[in-house]
């Protein structure tokens, strides 16, 4: 009977139609994934803003507000 | 999207904390991750003229991140790896559903992704940026973020060989090790 059939070396290989690497994935495991996803996300956002950077932008922010003054700049000087 | 009234360096200040999460998801390590975060916010400030007003600026820094990530990536490719664990100690304070066991298995499958896959899935995933926005910041079609997003998902599902919700996180075996519950998702 397999003759009249194309040739299949490997017949079982037709025969499976998802192999592991191709999970189907139900909503509940894109929920899962992203619950993982922003739980790691959001644990660093929670940390806020280091020091670091509100001293950098800081001193961005009070060397443009110099550099206007040089140049007669009309921004206002909020600090 | 941005106030026109509110100072540049506020709207900055604000955006910082998503665009050190974003970077640390990138290159899994916190000190390597605030130099770029760094160096994105003074690149950004110096070109500051090349930002169109009204235009979501926290999607400008995202993708002026994303490209400082993706040059110094293709530099030193292979050098530099977690090693040390340095991306673990930042995580400090997680939701009582997650153990830090399960975070940690599920960062590193996160890390085994290819750095398109991964950036796309995080962006639209936890960062909440639209297909549109992400495909922006990544420079391209918003089908190729979709398909990258789906992929993301699939070999996150297969490194941590989730079959049914109930099979997330950790392996029997570590479960029993660690002493969890049954079902490795809450702690008890």
């Amino acid at each position: 009977m397999n003759k009249r059939k194309a040739p299949r070396p490997h017949p079982y290989m037709e025969v499976e139609p998802a192999p592991k690497s191709t999970v189907k994935l139900g909503p509940d495991i894109k929920v899962k994934i992203g619950q993982q996803l922003r739980a790691m996300y959001s644990d660093v956002v929670n940390q806020g803003v280091p020091d670091r950077f509100s001293e950098i932008l800081h001193r961005l922010d009070q060397a443009e507000g110099t550099d206007r003054k040089k140049d007669g700049g009309t921004n206002d000087p909020s600090q | 999207m941005t106030p026109p009234n509110k100072p540049v360096r506020d709207v900055m200040l604000a955006a910082v904390p998503s665009l050190r999460a974003f970077a640390i998801s990138l290159c899994g390590n916190v000190d390597r991750a605030d130099d770029l975060v760094q160096e994105a916010l003074l690149r950004a400030w110096a070109n500051l003229d090349s930002f169109e007003p009204g235009t979501n600026m926290s999607a400008w820094l995202f993708t002026i991140l994303r490209n400082l990530f993706r040059s110094e990536y293709r530099k030193r490719r292979r050098e530099v790896e977690d090693a040390d664990g340095s991306y673990a100690e930042a995580l400090t304070s997680l939701p009582d559903q997650t153990s830090h066991l399960e975070m940690d298995e599920f960062r590193k499958a996160l890390e085994q992704l290819p750095t398109d896959q991964r950036e796309s899935l995080i962006l639209v995933g936890a960062s909440g940026f639209s297909y549109e926005e992400a495909a922006q910041i990544c420079g391209c079609a918003v089908g190729t973020i979709k398909s990258r997003v789906n992929r993301a998902r699939s070999r996150l599902a297969a490194i941590l060989s989730i079959e049914s919700a109930d099979d997330f996180g950790p392996d029997h075996e570590t479960r029993a090790a660690v002493g969890t519950g049954t079902t490795g998702w809450r702690r008890s």
